[in-house]
C-alpha cells in the first residue's frame, strides 16, 4: 500500500467512526431537551427522572464524538495537505463557522447543562440544553455544506496561477442546492437512530424489569418510536429529493448505484442483483420497473444515463482515464441505507402496536432492543460509504482528483504508525464506552431528590455534584 | 492594516487564548495525582476544570479551522510537517478527554486512579510537544522551494525545541497550581499554593532562558519588550502568590503565558513558518493567505462570532465562579 492507500483507508476509518457518534448525539440531546421542557412544564417526577436517565447516556456518547472529531479537523492537514491547499479558500469558511459558532457553542452550554443542575434557575438551565441542541445543529450544517461543495462545486473560481480554487460568493456556497438536500437527509436520518434507540432501551426495561419504572418507560418507548416513525417519513422523502439533485450534479453515482451500465429509458430499479456487477452477465434479479426514472428525474418515463456513456462523455470533458466508483460498492450500500434503515422503521410500528392501550410488550421483543438502534445506525454508515465512494476518483468533483490530493511529504511509515495508534485506540475506546452504555442503561432511572427552583445559597455550593465527576 | 496581517494577530489570539486557557486545565491534570492525596481532593481538583476544559479545548479547533481558512498554505505545511507530534498530541487529547469525562461514571476506585493517570500524561504529554513545536516554528524548520516539511522528526528534537517544550510545561503547571489554590479551599488549596511558588520560580528561570535564546535568533525591539513583559507578569504574580492574593496571582501568570506567546509570533511575523534551508522559501501572510474575498467574508465571521464567544464563555467563568470545597467521605 502507498501513502494514497493508506490516508484514503484512514480517513474512512476514522470519519466513519466519528459518524457513529454523531446521529446519537444530534439526535439524543434534542430528546433530552424535550423531556426536560416536558418536566418545565408539567413538573412530572417522571419527567424529569427520564431527563436524567437519556441525559446521562448522552453524555457518555458526547464525550466519544467531541474526542473523535478533533482527529478529523487534524486530519486534512497532516494526510491530505495538497487538498488542504487546494480547498482551503473555499472550505476553511464553513469550517471556521463551525468552530466558532457551533463548537464553543456545544461545548460551552454543555458544561453549563451538567454542572448548573443546581446553580442555574429552572429556566436557564433549560435554555442551556436548547443551545447544545441548536450547536449541533448549525456544526452538521457547517460541515455538510462542507462536504457539499466537494459534491458539487459553486460559489468559486479556479486560480490557474496558485492552483487553486478560491471563494467568490460564499452564500453560494452556503446554500448550495446539495447541502440543502443533505441537510434533512442527514438529520432525518440521525432522528432515526435516536428514536430507535430510546425505544430500544425502554423494550428492554419493560420486559426484563416488569413493575420497575413501566408509566417513565412506557412514555420513552412511544416517544422513541414515533420519533422513528417520523423520521422514517422524514428520510424517504428527503432521500428522493437527494436523488433528483444527485442525479443533476452527478449522474455517474446515479448510474453508478443501479450498476446501470447502459442509459435506459424507462429505467427499472433492482432490489437486488445476483450476477456479476461488472455488467457482463446477470444472473437473477428482482427488479421494480420504472422506479429509477422516478427516483432520478421525478417521471416514470424519463430516460436515466448508462455508466457507459457517462464514462465516454467524461472523457471528453476531463481527458483520457477511469471516472467509475467501485461500483459494486455502490450499488450494494446504496440498497443496504435503504433497506436496513427501513427495516428499524418497521420494528418500531410493531413495538407501537404491541404497546397499543396500555398493553405491556410481549417477552420475545425484548429481543429487538439491540437491533433497533442498530439498523439505522449502520444505515448511516452505508449511506456515507455510498456518497463518498460515489464521488471517486473525485476528492472535489470535476476539479480535483483523489490521489492529487495526499500530502506530498508524508511517508508511508508517519501514516502507519498514526493509523495502527488509531485502530488501537478507537478499539479500546469503543469497548469502554459500550461497557459504560450498558452499565448507565441496566442501573435504571435514578431516584431525584426534590429540585430547588432558585439557585441555593453560596454555603451550599460545595456539596458534591450529584449530576457530575 | 492589510487583511493578512489582521488575520495574522487573529490567528496568534486565538493561539494565545488556547494557551492561556487550556493551559491552567494542562497544569490542574498534571497535579490531579499530585496534589490530590485521597480521591475526595482528586474529584474536587477535577471539578474546578469540569464545567469548563471542553470549552477551552475548542479553541485549539478554532485556531486551526481559522488557520486552515485564512493560510491554507500554513495550515498544509504545518500539519504535515510535524505529523508525528500532532499525532501523539491527538492521541493525548483524546484520552484525556475521555478520561475526565469518564472518570465519574463508575463508582470504583481502582477505575478513577487509572483515569487519573491518563489525565496526568494526557495533560503533560501536549503540553510538552506543543512547546516543541512552537519553539521549532521560530527557530525555523526545513522548508523547500515548495513549501513542504524536508525535515525529520530528529530534527524537530533539536536542544532549543526541547529547552521550548520544558519551559512551556512549567508555565502550565504553575498556571494550573494557581488556578486550584483559587478555586478550592482548605488543605488542597494550601499544598496548590505552596506548589504554585516553587514551580514558579522554575518556570520563571527556564522562561527567561528559552525566551533570551529565542529573541537572540530571531526577534526584535518589540518581540523583546513583550517577552520582558511576560517575565515581569510573571513575577508579579508569584510576588501575588506569596501574598496569598491568588485572583491576582492568575491574572499574573495569564498575562505572562499570553505575553511569552505573542512575543513569538511577533519575532516570527512577517514569515508564518520561517524556512531554516533558505530565507526566500518561508512561509509568510502573504504566499499563505486566501484570496482578500476569502478573507473579507472570514473577518465578517469573526467580527461577529468572537465578540459573543468571549461574552457567554465569560459568563461561564462567573456562573462557577465559586470554590470548589472537598466533600467529606
Ligand atoms: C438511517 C439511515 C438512512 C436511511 C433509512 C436512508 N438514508 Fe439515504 N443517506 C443516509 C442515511 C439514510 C446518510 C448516511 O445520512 C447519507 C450519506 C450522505 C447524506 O447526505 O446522507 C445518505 C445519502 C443518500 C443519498 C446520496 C446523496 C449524495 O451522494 O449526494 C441518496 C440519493 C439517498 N441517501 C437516498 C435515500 C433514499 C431514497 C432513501 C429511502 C427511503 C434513503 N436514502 C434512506
Ligand atoms: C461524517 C460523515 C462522513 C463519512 C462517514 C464519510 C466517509 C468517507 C469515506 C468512507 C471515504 C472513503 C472514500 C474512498 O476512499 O473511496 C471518504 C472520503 C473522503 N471524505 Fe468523507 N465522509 C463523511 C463526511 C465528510 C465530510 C463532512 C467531509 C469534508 C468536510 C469529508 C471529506 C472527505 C475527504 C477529503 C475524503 C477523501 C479521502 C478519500 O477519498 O479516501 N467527508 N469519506
Ligand atoms: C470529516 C469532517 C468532519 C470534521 C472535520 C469534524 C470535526 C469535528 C470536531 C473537531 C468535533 C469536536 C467538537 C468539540 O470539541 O466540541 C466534532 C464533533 C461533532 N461533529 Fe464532527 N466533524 C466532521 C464530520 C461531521 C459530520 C458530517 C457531522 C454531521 C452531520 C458532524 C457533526 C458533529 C457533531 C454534532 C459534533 C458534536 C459532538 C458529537 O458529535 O458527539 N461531524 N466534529
Amino acid at each position: 500500500m502507498d501513502t494514497l492507500d493508506l490516508a484514503r483507508w484512514q480517513f474512512a476509518i476514522t470519519t466513519v467512526y466519528h459518524f457513529f457518534f454523531v446521529p446519537v448525539t444530534i439526535s439524543l440531546v434534542a430528546i433530552t431537551a424535550g423531556l426536560q421542557t416536558a418536566w418545565y412544564r408539567t413538573g412530572k417526577d417522571k419527567d424529569l427522572r427520564l431527563t436524567k436517565f437519556y441525559g446521562k447516556l448522552f453524555l457518555i456518547n458526547i464525550a466519544m464524538g467531541v474526542v473523535t472529531g478533533i482527529v478529523q479537523e487534524f486530519q486534512f492537514g497532516m494526510n491530505w495537505s495538497d487538498y488542504s491547499r487546494f480547498v482551503g479558500d473555499v472550505f476553511g469558511g464553513p469550517l471556521a463557522l463551525e468552530g466558532l459558532l457551533a463548537f464553543f457553542f456545544e461545548s460551552t452550554f454543555i458544561g453549563l447543562w451538567i454542572f448548573g443542575w443546581d446553580r442555574l434557575p429552572k429556566k436557564v438551565h433549560l435554555a442551556c440544553i436548547w443551545m447544545v441542541v441548536l450547536g449541533t445543529q448549525l456544526s452538521a450544517y457547517f460541515i455538510l455544506a462542507a462536504n457539499s461543495w466537494m459534491q458539487n462545486p459553486v460559489g468559486f473560481r479556479y486560480n490557474a496561477e496558485r492552483g487553486r480554487a478560491e471563494l467568490t460568493d460564499f452564500w453560494a456556497v452556503l446554500t448550495n442546492k446539495v447541502v440543502l438536500v443533505t441537510y434533512p437527509h442527514t438529520i432525518f436520518a440521525a432522528f432515526l437512530v435516536g428514536g430507535a434507540f430510546v425505544a430500544g432501551v425502554a423494550v428492554w426495561h419493560l420486559v426484563r424489569r416488569p413493575g420497575v419504572d413501566v408509566p417513565a418507560f412506557r412514555t420513552a418507548l412511544r416517544l422513541g418510536a414515533v420519533v422513528v416513525l417520523v423520521a422514517g417519513a422524514g428520510v424517504a422523502l428527503s432521500g428522493d429529493q437527494q436523488g433528483k439533485v444527485m442525479t443533476e450534479v452527478q449522474p455517474m453515482k446515479m448510474a453508478a448505484a443501479e450498476a446501470l451500465y447502459e442509459s435506459e429509458k424507462p429505467a427499472a430499479f433492482s432490489i437486488f442483483t445476483v450476477g456479476s456487477l461488472d455488467g457482463s452477465r446477470e444472473i437473477y434479479s428482482v427488479k421494480v420497473p420504472y422506479l429509477l426514472s422516478f427516483l432520478a428525474n421525478g417521471d416514470f418515463d424519463s430516460e436515466v444515463k448508462g455508466i457507459n456513456s457517462l464514462q465516454q462523455a467524461y472523457e471528453q470533458l476531463y481527458g483520457p482515464g477511469s471516472y467509475k466508483p467501485n461500483i459494486p460498492l455502490t450499488y450494494w450500500t446504496f440498497r443496504l441505507m435503504i433497506g436496513v434503515g427501513m427495516t428499524s422503521v418497521a420494528l418500531a410500528l410493531l413495538l407501537l402496536w404491541a404497546t397499543r392501550r396500555g398493553r405491556a410488550p410481549d417477552r420475545r421483543l425484548v429481543w429487538l432492543a439491540l437491533p433497533l438502534p442498530l439498523l439505522p445506525l449502520v444505515a448511516n454508515t452505508f449511506g456515507w460509504i455510498f456518497t463518498e465512494t460515489g464521488r471517486q476518483p473525485w476528492l472535489v468533483f470535476g476539479l480535483l482528483p483523489t490521489s492529487a490530493g495526499v500530502s506530498p511529504g508524508t511517508t508511508t511509515t508517519e501514516i502507519l504508525i498514526s493509523m495502527i495508534g488509531f485502530l488501537l485506540l478507537y478499539g479500546a475506546l469503543a469497548v469502554v464506552e459500550v461497557k459504560l452504555m450498558f452499565r448507565a442503561i441496566r442501573a435504571g432511572l435514578a431516584g431525584v431528590a426534590p429540585e430547588p427552583d432558585t439557585p441555593p445559597e453560596p454555603d451550599d455550593s460545595g456539596k458534591p455534584l450529584s449530576f457530575a465527576y | 492594516m492589510e487583511l493578512t496581517t489582521v488575520w495574522f494577530l487573529v490567528i496568534a489570539f486565538f493561539w494565545i487564548g488556547y494557551f492561556v486557557l487550556e493551559g491552567f486545565d494542562f497544569g490542574v491534570g498534571m497535579l490531579v495525582r499530585v496534589l490530590g492525596r485521597d480521591e475526595p481532593e482528586r474529584r474536587a481538583a477535577i471539578t474546578t476544570i469540569g464545567p469548563v476544559w471542553d470549552g477551552n479545548e475548542v479553541w485549539l479547533i478554532v485556531a486551526g479551522a481559522t488557520t486552515f481558512a485564512a493560510f491554507p498554505e500554513w495550515y498544509a505545511s504545518l500539519f504535515s510537517g510535524f505529523y508525528l507530534p500532532l499525532f501523539a498530541i491527538v492521541v493525548s487529547l483524546i484520552l484525556r478527554g475521555v478520561a475526565i469525562e469518564y472518570r465519574g461514571k463508575r463508582d470504583d476506585l481502582l477505575w478513577r486512579g487509572r483515569m487519573d493517570t491518563l489525565i496526568t500524561v494526557g495533560s503533560l504529554v501536549p503540553a510538552l510537544l506543543w512547546g516543541i513545536t512552537f519553539a521549532n516554528l521560530v527557530r525555523g524548520v526545513p522548508l523547500d522551494a515548495s513549501h513542504e516539511f524536508v525535515g525529520s522528526l530528529g530534527s524537530l528534537l533539536n536542544p532549543f525545541a526541547l529547552l521550548g517544550g520544558v519551559t512551556l510545561t512549567a508555565l502550565f503547571v504553575a498556571h494550573g497550581a494557581i488556578f486550584l489554590a483559587l478555586k478550592t479551599t482548605g488543605e488542597l488549596r494550601e499544598r496548590a499554593n505552596r506548589l504554585a511558588s516553587v514551580c514558579g520560580l522554575a518556570a520563571g528561570v527556564l522562561a527567561v532562558g528559552f525566551l533570551t535564546w529565542a529573541h537572540g535568533q530571531r526577534g526584535d525591539l518589540w518581540s523583546t519588550v513583550l517577552a520582558v513583559g511576560a517575565a515581569g507578569a510573571l513575577v508579579a504574580g508569584l510576588v501575588a502568590n506569596r501574598m496569598r492574593r491568588e485572583g491576582w496571582a492568575f491574572v499574573g501568570t495569564t498575562v505572562a503565558i499570553g505575553l511569552a506567546v505573542a512575543s513569538l509570533f511577533v519575532a516570527m511575523f512577517p514569515a508564518v513558518m520561517p524556512s531554516s534551508l533558505d530565507p526566500a522559501w518561508s512561509l509568510n501572510t502573504v504566499n499563505a493567505a486566501s484570496s482578500p474575498y476569502s478573507l473579507k467574508v472570514l473577518t465578517v465571521i469573526a467580527a461577529i462570532s468572537t465578540p459573543l464567544v468571549l461574552l457567554y464563555q465569560g459568563w461561564t467563568y462567573w456562573v462557577f465562579r465559586k470554590r470548589v470545597t472537598v466533600a467529606v467521605s
